[in-house]
């Protein structure tokens, strides 16, 4: 083996006892905590500097949102239930269960294009008011580590799955990570909705 | 990781009753939300739902239950600055509001 490859992808480091793919995950995940961190620090000190709020359940579709939340959840279901099968060496079923990831991520999507689309049809835009600003915003940024993703998926369900033919071991280690920032982004969502929509 | 598919099919049942629970706690948000609570309370009950549905999901689709402890090692120190974060707001508004 070349000692230009990055070592200990596959294997557990002795020192760490995790891949090194996965302690970079984390880290990056651990960014990423940062990031919706300070938005969410963003929201909470324009919220209480607020003279006035508006509930979100009375200017958001809840029923939509309530939607897309089940419709997130279950993608996490599927994303692990991927990773379960390459466990069990089953590899059209890592295939059906990728599939149907992606194509409920899409939903996602397609839903939060509705809910924007009639917000920008009765001119609610982010410079419209603060709370507008913070939910496009928050909202947004969460749908761009939607499309994210979607593209590291289509990935790994079409070119980066032939990895499975000759490194298994490796294969499954990536799948892992994707899965990991994948229930990572459906876990800022599970905070996302009752802060905007519901309270 | 080597698992044995006896094992990855205890993890999937596990998977599965994880997926119920969060789709209960999910409804069960969203029914609160139309008992119109005080705003202190709803804030509480939305934040200790989202908590537990956020740890169901760190616990047992991201595998934590089992994780090793440079991974707890990591999270100690975001949890720590994430803290700091949402702690600012706090510290630097001098009377704030909750409308």
């Amino acid at each position: 083996m070349s000692d230009n490859l990055i070592r200990y992808i596959s294997k557990p480091h002795p020192v760490t006892g995790v891949t090194n793919a996965k302690l970079g995950i984390w880290c990056f995940l651990a960014s990423e905590v940062m990031l919706f961190g300070g938005l969410f620090s963003a929201y909470v000190l324009l919220r209480t500097g607020a003279p006035l709020w508006p509930r979100g359940s009375e200017i958001l579709n809840v029923p939509l949102a309530t939607l897309n939340t089940i419709i997130l959840i279950t993608s996490s279901v599927t994303m692990v239930m991927a990773w379960a099968s390459l466990a069990m060496k089953e590899f059209s079923k890592y295939k059906r269960y990728m599939g149907m990831t992606i194509l409920l991520a899409l939903a996602f999507l397609v839903v939060k294009a509705f809910e924007y689309g009639h917000k920008f049809e009765h001119h609610h835009f982010p410079s419209t008011n603060t709370f507008y600003a913070i939910y496009f915003t928050l909202t947004g940024l969460h749908g761009l580590h939607i499309v994210g993703g979607v593209v590291v998926n289509t990935y790994f369900l079409f070119p980066g799955s032939r990895m499975w033919e000759h490194d298994p071991e490796q294969f499954m280690g990536r799948i892992e990570c994707a899965g990991l920032y994948w229930h990572f982004v459906d876990l800022v969502w599970i905070f996302l909705f009752p802060v905007l929509y519901l309270l | 990781m080597e698992h044995s598919t006896e094992e990855i099919k205890k993890h999937v049942k596990v998977y599965i009753a994880v997926f119920a629970a969060l789709a209960f706690l999910t409804v069960v948000t969203v029914a609160i939300s139309y008992l119109h609570l005080p705003i202190f309370q709803a804030i509480l009950v939305a934040l200790v739902i989202a908590t537990i549905k956020g740890s169901l999901v760190a616990c047992f689709f991201m595998h934590l239950i089992s994780e090793k402890q440079i991974i707890f090692s990591v999270l100690l120190l975001t949890v720590v600055f994430f803290a700091a974060l949402l702690l600012l707001p706090v510290f630097t508004s001098g009377h704030p509001h909750v409308a």
